[in-house]
C-alpha cells in the first residue's frame, strides 16, 4: 500500500470561481470598508450572478467598469478613479477603499499601486490595492492577496500604549499572537476562546471587524493562519514584518483544531491541557454522522484550496479519499497539514490519496466514471450533470461560506458532506422507478 | 470608467456562448483567464441542465501574457475535437482576449487543418456589443457559415407550408415554454415547423433552412439579423411580430396567413375568434368584474424590448391599466422601442442604470411593477408588488410547470401574473373598510429621509387605519404636503387636507 504522498500536476483546465469573489465575504467581514473592483462587464456579471441576492442589500462594493476609452488610454486613469472614489466617499464614507485589480488592469498595466498613495492623500481615505485576478490566482486566493496587502497597513507599535515603546523590560515580554484569515465573527470568538482556555491571549485578528482595528504586527508577534490558502499573507508577515509564523495544521475538524491549538501552545512554550478530552467529546457527538459515511469514498475535484484539510478530516471520519484536486499547493505553508494527512492515512489504514495540482476537469470526469466514488465534491458547473449520471455531489463553494473551523463546527462540515447521502435515503422509493436519473 | 453595482445585459461572450451551446454537438472554447467560465454554472444551475455544458476555457495565464498563446489555443481546439467530436467548435473571445489582440483567426485557421470539426471565431467585440447583440450576431454568423456555399437555385421548398423559428435558446426568459406554445399554434394552423434554431438543432441541418417558406422571429433581441440575412440571400420573408397578448397574437396569425398566402385550409379569422373567445380566458377576464377594479391602476414596465413593449401594450389596451412609465435597457434599440410604446404609456425611460429605474419607481409610486429581478427587489424595498416579465432573471424564473408568455395560453399566464401582482379587488376594498389587518406600528419603514415633522396622536392613529400597503405612500404624501405648506405638526386636519389636495 502506498503510504507516501505523491503530487501530480495536470493541465489547469478546471472550473473555479474568479478570485474577485473574495469581496463577497470580505466586505461583510470588514464593516467599514468599501471594495472597488476595477474591471470589465465580465467581472461585474460574475459578481452579480455568483453573489445572488447579496447584491441587493446595499453592498459596500461596486465595479469601476472599464470602457473602451479606458482601455485605449483616451481617458486618464487617475482622474477617472478619483472621480469614482470621491463619489464613494460622499455616498458611503468608508474607512478604507480596497481596489481589486483584475485581469484587465493587469494586461493594460494600469499602475494601481502607483496611483493609490497619491489619491489617498488627495481624498484622505486609505486605499489598499490587491491584485486578485484570474491570471494568477484561483477563488479563495483572492482573500490571500487582500490580506497580504492589508499587512502593510497594520501598525508597527500600539499607538495607545506608547509606554511599551520603551525598551522591553523582562516582565513586558508577553508573547502576542495574531491570527490571520477571514472567518465569521462567531468563529473568531470561538477560536479565541479555545486559545484563552490554554491561557493564550489573541492580541488581534487579520482582518479585524473594522479596518481601524488592524492588529499590531512586528518582530515580537507570533502569527498563525486559520485557512490553508493564505500562503502569500504568511510570507508577507514573515518577510515584511519579521513576525514568527507558527506552521500548524488548520483548525478544520476536531483533529485539525486540536493539532492547531497544540502547535500554538508548543510554540509559545505552554503545556496544552484538556485537549484530548475536548477532541474525544466532539468525536462522540459526531458519531452518528461518521457512521453514515464510514467506508464511503470521496473525490475532490478541487477549486478552493480547503481540499487537503477537508480530506484529512474525512479520512479520520472513516472515508476513503480517491483524489484530492487542488488549484495550487504550497508545500511549505501546508507542510504541517500534509504531514497530518499522511499520519492520518497510516492511522486509519487507508491508501494515501493522490494530490492533483491544477487538475483537468475532463480527465477527472473520466477517472470519476471509472472509480464511481460515493461522493464528488465539485463546483456547481459540474454538479448537476454528475447527479444526472447517478453520482452524488456536494457543492464545494458551500465549504467556503459555511462555518467549518474549530471544535464546535465539525458538525457543520459533516452536515454538508452527508446531505446527499441522507437525501438518497429519503428518495429510496423514487429509485424504484427505473432511470429517473438519466444514465448514459 | 463607470461606477456600477448591477447590470441588465451581460458581457458579449455570454451571448455567444448561449447561442453556441444551444446547438446540438457544438463546443465553445473561451479564450479567457481562470474563473471566466461562470457561464457553465449559470447553465447548470438556472436551466438545471443535465448534460455537461459544452464550453471549455483555453486558459489565459501569466505565461500567455508573457509569450502569447502560441500553440495553446490550437492544441485546445484539437484536443476538444478528439475528445468530444463536435460538428463545430466556436472560439469565443472575451474582454481579456479583446485587449491582448492575439490573432485568433490565425489560430482558427491552423486548428482547422488538423481537426474534423469545423472551427469558427465568433466575431464579437466585447467593448462594442452586449450579450444580446452578440447572441444575435453569432447566430447569424453560424447560419451564414453553413449557408454560404448553398446555391439558391437548387432549393426545394417543402410541400406543405413550413416555417423556421429563430431565436429560441438557452437561458432565455421562458423560451422553452414559448417554443412549445408556438408549435401548438402553428400546428393548429396547419403549418409545419421546419427547424427551431438554435435550440437543439444540429449545424448539419442548417442547410435545410431555406426549405421553409418563412421565418418567425418571436423575440426582437435575437434572430432578427439572421432573418434579414435569409431574406436578402434566399428571399425568405419573415414575421417579427411578437405574439404576446391577444391582439398581437391575432396580428401574428394574420401576418403569417398573409405572407404564406396559399395556406387557407382553415379560416384564420374564425380561428382567432374561436381561440380568443373560448380557448383563452384572458379576453373574458378583461371583461369580468374583477378586472374592472384594475381600471386606471398605475403600473411601471421595464425590461428587454420584446417583453417591455408587449407588456405595455397588454396592460394598456387589453386590461385598461395605466402604464405611467415604460422602459428598456436595450439602448441599442431605443428608437424602435419608443415607436412601439408611443401612445400606450405616459413616460418612456431608456437606461442601463438601475438606480435611474428605481428612482423613477419611487417617484411614480405605481400600484405594481412589471420588470426584471432588479425591479422585483426595488419593489420589495418600496413595498410595491412586482411581476417578473423579462431577463435578467433568477432560478425561480425557470419554472418546471408550463408557463409560456406567447400565444393564447401565454395570454392566460400573463393575466394571472398581472392579477396576482396587484393587491386586489375585494381584498383591497375590505381592507379599506375595516382599516387593515395589521395593527402593528410599522410606519417608519420608508425610503424618505427621516422627517423633522411631528405627528399628533390622533393623526397617527388615523394613519394606522390606512391599509398597510398604501400607508407609506399616504405618509410620504402627507409629509410632502406639510413641508410645502410649512406645517410642522401633522394633525388630523392636515392629514385630510393633504388627501384633498392630492385628489384635486
Amino acid at each position: 500500500m502506498n503510504t507516501k504522498l505523491n503530487f501530480e500536476c495536470e493541465t489547469g483546465n478546471y472550473h473555479t470561481f474568479c478570485p474577485i469573489s473574495c469581496v463577497a465575504w470580505l466586505y461583510q467581514k470588514i464593516e467599514d470598508s468599501f471594495f472597488l473592483v476595477i474591471g470589465t462587464k465580465t467581472c461585474g456579471y460574475f459578481l452579480q450572478n455568483a453573489l445572488g441576492v447579496m447584491i441587493f442589500a446595499e453592498p459596500r462594493y461596486a465595479m469601476a467598469e472599464l470602457e473602451e476609452g479606458d482601455i485605449s488610454a483616451q481617458l486618464n486613469d487617475y482622474k477617472e478613479l478619483k472621480r469614482l472614489c470621491l463619489k464613494i466617499k460622499q455616498d458611503r464614507n468608508p474607512s478604507v477603499i480596497v481596489w481589486i485589480g483584475t485581469c484587465t488592469t493587469e494586461i493594460i498595466k494600469m499602475d494601481l499601486e502607483g496611483m493609490a498613495p497619491k489619491l489617498e492623500s488627495d481624498i484622505c481615505i486609505p486605499i489598499v490595492v490587491a491584485r486578485a485576478n484570474g491570471l494568477d490566482y484561483a477563488f479563495t486566493q483572492g482573500e490571500d492577496t487582500v490580506l497580504s496587502a492589508l499587512v502593510h497597513r497594520c501598525p508597527l507599535t500600539d499607538p495607545l500604549n506608547s509606554e511599551s515603546q520603551k525598551p522591553f523590560t523582562t516582565i513586558e515580554k508577553k508573547k502576542n499572537l495574531v491570527l490571520f484569515g477571514s472567518v465569521s465573527n462567531t468563529v473568531a470568538n470561538q477560536l479565541s476562546l479555545e486559545l484563552e482556555k490554554q491561557g493564550i491571549n489573541v492580541s488581534g485578528w487579520l482582518p479585524a471587524q473594522h479596518y481601524t482595528d488592524l492588529p499590531v504586527l512586528n518582530k515580537d508577534i507570533y502569527v498563525c493562519g486559520v485557512n490553508p490558502f493564505l500562503s502569500r499573507t504568511a510570507t508577507t508577515l514573515m518577510r515584511r514584518r519579521k513576525c514568527k509564523l507558527i506552521g500548524a495544521p488548520f483548525p478544520i475538524g476536531p483533529d485539525g483544531t486540536r493539532k492547531w491549538i497544540e502547535k500554538i501552545c508548543v510554540s509559545l512554550g505552554i503545556k496544552p491541557i484538556g485537549l484530548e478530552d475536548r477532541e474525544k467529546k466532539i468525536w462522540i457527538q459526531i458519531e452518528n454522522y461518521c457512521k453514515l459515511i464510514k467506508g464511503k469514498s470521496v473525490f475532490f475535484m478541487g477549486d478552493n484550496l480547503l481540499e487537503i484539510s477537508l480530506a484529512r478530516f474525512l479520512i479520520r471520519c472513516g472515508m476513503i479519499v480517491y483524489e484530492i484536486g487542488i488549484p495550487y499547493m504550497d508545500k511549505r505553508f501546508q507542510a504541517a497539514e500534509l504531514e497530518l494527512l499522511e499520519k492520518t492515512c497510516i492511522q486509519m489504514n487507508v491508501p494515501v490519496p493522490r494530490i492533483v495540482e491544477k487538475p483537468d476537469n475532463y480527465n477527472q470526469i473520466q477517472r470519476i466514471r471509472e472509480l464511481q466514488p460515493d461522493l464528488v465534491i465539485t463546483g456547481m458547473g459540474l454538479a448537476n450533470p454528475l447527479e444526472s449520471r447517478g453520482i452524488n455531489t456536494k457543492w464545494s463553494v458551500e465549504f467556503t461560506f459555511a462555518q467549518i473551523h474549530g471544535f464546535t463546527n465539525a458538525t457543520d462540515i459533516l452536515e454538508l458532506v452527508t446531505r446527499p447521502l441522507r437525501r438518497n435515503k429519503n428518495l429510496q422509493q423514487l429509485e424504484t422507478i427505473q432511470n429517473y436519473v438519466y444514465l448514459k | 470608467m463607470k461606477l456600477a453595482y448591477w447590470m441588465y445585459a451581460g458581457p458579449a461572450h455570454i451571448g455567444t456562448l448561449r447561442v453556441a451551446s444551444s446547438f446540438k454537438n457544438v463546443h465553445a472554447i473561451m479564450h479567457a483567464p481562470l474563473g471566466d467560465d461562470y457561464f457553465n454554472v449559470m447553465r447548470s444551475m438556472l436551466e438545471r441542465e443535465r448534460d455537461f455544458t459544452p464550453v471549455t476555457t483555453s486558459v489565459v495565464d501569466r505565461h500567455v501574457l508573457a509569450r502569447g498563446s502560441q500553440e495553446k489555443v490550437v492544441e485546445n481546439i484539437n484536443r476538444k475535437d478528439k475528445q468530444e467530436k463536435p460538428d463545430l467548435i466556436v472560439l469565443t473571445p472575451t474582454c481579456t482576449s479583446s485587449i491582448l489582440q492575439e490573432d485568433l483567426q490565425n489560430f482558427v485557421n491552423r486548428a482547422s487543418l488538423n481537426s474534423d470539426s469545423d472551427v469558427l471565431l465568433a466575431d464579437v467585440n466585447h467593448y462594442r456589443v452586449n450579450e444580446l447583440q452578440a447572441a444575435d450576431r453569432t447566430l447569424e454568423q453560424i447560419i451564414r457559415h453553413y449557408l454560404k456555399d448553398l446555391n439558391s437555385q437548387n432549393i426545394k421548398k417543402t410541400e406543405q407550408p413550413s416555417v423556421n423559428i429563430l431565436g429560441i435558446f438557452t437561458l432565455g426568459f421562458h423560451n422553452q415554454h414559448d417554443c412549445r406554445e408556438l408549435k401548438r399554434l402553428l400546428n393548429d394552423l396547419g403549418i409545419k415547423v421546419n427547424l427551431i434554431i438554435p435550440e437543439g438543432v444540429s449545424v448539419k441541418k442548417l442547410k435545410t433552412i431555406p426549405e421553409a417558406w418563412l421565418n418567425i422571429v418571436p423575440y426582437r433581441e435575437v434572430g432578427l439579423m439572421s432573418a434579414l440575412y435569409l431574406e436578402k440571400t434566399f428571399k425568405m420573408p419573415f414575421v417579427s411580430t411578437c405574439p404576446i397578448g391577444l391582439i398581437d397574437t391575432a396580428n401574428f396569425v394574420r401576418e403569417l396567413n398573409e405572407k404564406l398566402h396559399t395556406f387557407s385550409k382553415i379560416n384564420v379569422e374564425q380561428y382567432i375568434d374561436h381561440q380568443t373567445r373560448f380557448i383563452s380566458q384572458a379576453a373574458w377576464f378583461s371583461r369580468s368584474i374583477d378586472c374592472q377594479n384594475l381600471t386606471g391602476k398605475k403600473a411601471v414596465v421595464f425590461g428587454d424590448t420584446t417583453h417591455a413593449v408587449a407588456l405595455t401594450k397588454v396592460l394598456s389596451r387589453e386590461m385598461g391599466i395605466r402604464v405611467v412609465c415604460a422602459g428598456t435597457y436595450c439602448q441599442h434599440d431605443a428608437d424602435w422601442f419608443r415607436e412601439q410604446v408611443e401612445g400606450f404609456c405616459d413616460e418612456i425611460l431608456i437606461t442601463e442604470d438601475h438606480t435611474q429605474v428605481s428612482n423613477m419607481i419611487a417617484r411614480l409610486e405605481p400600484s405594481a411593477i412589471f420588470g426584471t429581478q432588479m425591479e422585483r427587489h426595488v419593489g420589495k424595498r418600496l413595498d410595491i408588488p412586482c411581476g417578473v416579465i423579462s431577463a435578467p432573471i433568477h432560478i425561480q424564473n425557470f419554472p418546471l410547470g408550463y408557463r409560456p408568455f406567447v400565444g393564447y395560453e401565454g395570454a392566460n399566464q400573463i393575466a394571472d401574473l398581472v392579477y396576482n401582482s396587484f393587491t386586489l379587488g375585494m381584498e383591497d376594498h375590505l381592507l379599506e373598510i375595516f382599516g387593515g389587518h395589521d395593527v402593528k406600528t410599522v410606519i417608519t419603514k420608508t425610503l424618505s429621509t427621516n422627517s423633522d415633522l411631528q405627528w399628533s396622536e390622533s393623526s397617527l392613529a388615523e394613519l394606522q387605519k390606512i391599509p398597510g400597503f398604501v400607508r407609506n405612500r399616504i405618509k410620504r404624501n402627507t409629509e410632502k404636503y406639510a413641508r410645502e405648506q410649512n406645517i410642522k405638526q401633522i394633525t388630523l386636519e392636515v392629514l385630510y387636507a393633504a388627501k384633498e389636495a392630492l385628489a384635486a
